[in-house]
């Protein structure tokens, strides 16, 4: 069903880090853009269709008073209505830059006062919801940015208090009319999952507690909670109401990447990624799940997954000690 | 990244150095009380008590150079001396091994199971010193007493955290390439078979619920892999089953210990820049040694208690040959205490180094390899 095509090579492996593939479809000029996350870099390249790398470029995290280079957590392409931004999330804070990684246009130094010195101080998920960029912390707070439709003037707006534990990925969709209520989940290290609705203030709608396990990678599509846990498990919730619609036994690790466009992505420290169709059942309206496709990636503790194209007909996979962006596309 | 993995690393990388020192003394025919005599300085000096307490302070990782300068001290912590290529070897082989474990580990949290392994192994090589048996179960209590209440998320940020560390290292050591745990391009095998972690359901079921909670459709799936359920759960208790393997004494007598440099690499682009470019942080991992090695209280060898060199190839030639050969990229370039202008911290690390004659010794090999060079350019 997925045939392997060519892959892009990187100048630099893939850190051993969750999320760690950003993908950014540029369909007006035929390109598509990559963001991976080597450990004190990150690498910007894209690609043509066929997977000939065009451009490529590196970034680091900004310097600051340590013993070693900060090791950046996370990249990921922010598309706003009237710009697109790269945020790239470090141990030291959250730089923000044009969408091609030029020029820096803001950066937030994250505030260390009364941290205890055990605790690992850093930045780390990333989504845009409407005109504003939500960055969470190790703290659990979660950084509410609000963007103008261009230059630097970015203001930290709203900082949100939902989590104890430090923030593992955020997700975002456009709301879906006025009836929808939740556009914004939230996910952390406990498991706990925040789901919100954007605005000038942003509120809390519900939450859904963990079970003692991380839950390193969330998404949100259609009022739908898709959700990845430590322990190989993907959960979907009912947004609005918490409800648990599906539990899926997925992976024998770890999973450390989801996306969801229409069909779900899930990949883990197994080395395997899967696709799952999600439908709702024309009866009961309950939310189903049918298995379509396991891929293998041999020996690779895959760290990053991505669909590349709107309709979910082609994905890349990147893993840990792993110098290039393996692409799969259907056949 | 995560602050509290240095006890970590530190205490795996040792344990794996006194496995293969073991098996190379027992193959190089070094006599019963010697050896022993070696592996206890080695193990007193490793949990000295001073030491440990540097160690244990909360602090980011430092770079591979500090930490190759502290094993570099440990290992000659005694009667034994050890050519600059066995060294290098013998560190190869340490942090090949760790990164395997660290890598095949089933939970984040059982990466101290691994270091568990580790001690109970250490424990047997000291079976007749109480004190120095004592000072390693001190250990043992503040490894339960800090990681004992970690979350499985601070648990995954120290594994991440290792994980760096150790990435891109890709040297091929024999016995994994034998073992078919490794593979010739030098990437370690995940097997999709076997026991899923403590904690984890075996993959292939999707269950779907209504809205009052109630499971109304169960369907399996093929996910790909061989898994069955874990059996038990390791023990974290002072004495147990570990259960896990990972971290157990993979050497034994008749298993030699060869490393193959996997050559120029793309993947070692970062690391060159390690290497090369002049450290700004060298003052602060200076400052680092001096700390971690005044805790390490080295004895110095009493009498008339001749040394020996152990040599962790088959023969002296093949010594020289792989320090000759050694690609320039994996060469590891031990901490130059000249580099420092602080003339106080300087002086300090000079005394404690100054046991430490191994950096000073002219190399033997160096005239034994220009013959060999001369040799060659003969042919």
């Amino acid at each position: 069903m997925f045939r392997r095509e060519r892959s892009i090579p990187l100048r630099c492996s893939a850190a051993a880090l969750c999320n760690n593939l950003s993908v950014l479809q540029v369909p007006s000029r035929n390109l598509t853009h990559f963001g991976v996350v080597h450990g004190p870099s990150a690498q910007l390249l894209s690609a043509a269709p066929e997977g000939a790398p065009l451009a490529q470029r590196q970034l680091h995290a900004k310097e600051g008073a340590g013993v070693s280079p900060p090791l950046i957590t996370q990249v990921h392409w922010c598309v706003l209505p009237f710009r697109v931004l790269l945020v790239l999330t470090s141990h030291r804070g959250i730089q923000m830059y044009e969408s091609d990684g030029s020029v820096m246009v803001y950066w937030h130094a994250l505030d260390s006062g009364d941290v205890s010195p055990v605790q690992a101080v850093f930045a780390r998920g990333i989504a845009s919801s409407g005109h504003f960029i939500c960055v969470g912390t190790w703290s659990g707070r979660v950084l509410v940015f609000d963007i103008p439709a261009k230059g630097p003037n970015i203001v930290l707006s709203e900082e949100l208090a939902g989590h104890q534990t430090s923030v593992t990925d955020i997700a975002t969709e456009p709301a879906q009319g006025q009836d929808c209520m939740a556009d914004m989940v939230t996910a952390d290290d406990s498991g706990l999952l925040c789901v919100w609705r954007s605005g000038p203030e942003f509120k809390l709608m519900t939450q859904i507690p963990g079970f003692g396990v991380p839950c390193p990678s969330v998404q949100l599509w259609h009022g739908t909670v898709a959700a990845g846990y430590g322990d190989g498990q993907v959960r979907l919730y009912e947004a609005s109401t918490g409800t648990l619609h599906v539990q899926i036994s997925a992976h024998a690790r770890a999973i450390c990447a989801l996306d969801l466009a229409p069909e779900l992505l899930s990949a883990a420290e197994d080395t395997f990624v899967h696709i799952w169709k999600l439908s709702r059942s024309p009866k009961s309206g309950h939310t189903e799940v049918e298995h379509c496709h396991a891929e293998c990636v041999p020996d690779t503790q895959v760290c990053g997954v991505r669909f590349c194209d709107p309709s979910g007909s082609s994905f890349a996979v990147t893993g840990y000690d792993l110098a290039e962006i393996l692409r799969f596309s259907s056949v | 990244m995560s602050l509290r993995t240095l006890p970590l690393l530190f205490l795996n990388l040792g344990g794996e150095m006194l496995y293969i020192l073991d098996q190379r003394l027992r193959a190089q025919n070094i006599p019963a009380d010697k050896a022993r005599k070696v592996l206890n300085d080695i193990i007193s000096t490793m949990f000295n008590r001073k030491f440990m307490e540097e160690l244990f302070k909360p602090q980011e990782l430092y770079s591979k150079k500090a930490l190759r300068t502290v094993y570099d001290r440990l290992a000659h912590a005694s009667i034994m001396r050890l050519n600059q290529a066995s060294m290098d070897k013998l560190y190869d082989l340490m942090t090949m091994a760790f990164k395997y474990q660290i890598l095949l580990c089933p939970r984040p949290k059982d990466v101290l199971l691994i270091t568990f392994n580790h001690l109970d192994a250490i424990k047997g090589f000291i079976q007749d010193s109480p004190a120095i048996l004592h000072q390693v179960e001190e250990t043992f209590r503040q490894l339960t007493e800090i990681y004992g209440a970690l979350s499985a998320g601070e648990f995954q940020l120290i594994r991440q955290t290792l994980l760096i560390f150790f990435q891109d290292l890709h040297i091929r050591v024999s016995i994994f390439l034998k073992d078919r745990v490794q593979n010739s391009n030098g990437r370690f095998v995940l097997p999709v078979s076997g026991p899923v972690p403590w904690g984890t359901e075996v993959p292939g079921l999707i269950r779907m619920f209504n809205d009052k909670g109630k499971e109304v459709k169960k369907i399996e799936f093929k996910h790909g892999g061989h898994y069955v359920t874990a059996p038990k759960e390791g023990s974290f208790e002072l004495y147990g089953d570990r259960v896990l393997k990972l971290g157990t004494n993979m050497y034994s007598m008749n298993r030699p210990v060869e490393t193959h440099m996997s050559g120029a690499s793309r993947n070692l682009a970062s690391r060159t820049q390690e290497s090369i470019a002049p450290n700004p942080l060298a003052k602060e991992e200076l400052n680092f040694l001096a700390r971690l090695m005044g805790g390490m209280e080295i004895k110095k060898p009493s009498g008339p208690e001749p040394g020996f060199r152990l040599n962790l190839f088959t023969t002296d030639e093949e010594e020289e040959q792989a320090a000759l050969t050694r690609p320039e990229e994996l060469s590891y370039e031990v901490l130059n205490i000249q580099a420092t202008q602080d003339q106080q911290r300087n002086k300090e690390l000079a005394r404690i180094m100054g046991e430490f004659e191994v950096m000073d010794q002219p190399r033997q090999s160096a005239s034994k390899g220009d013959d060999l060079l001369a040799m060659m350019d003969e042919l």
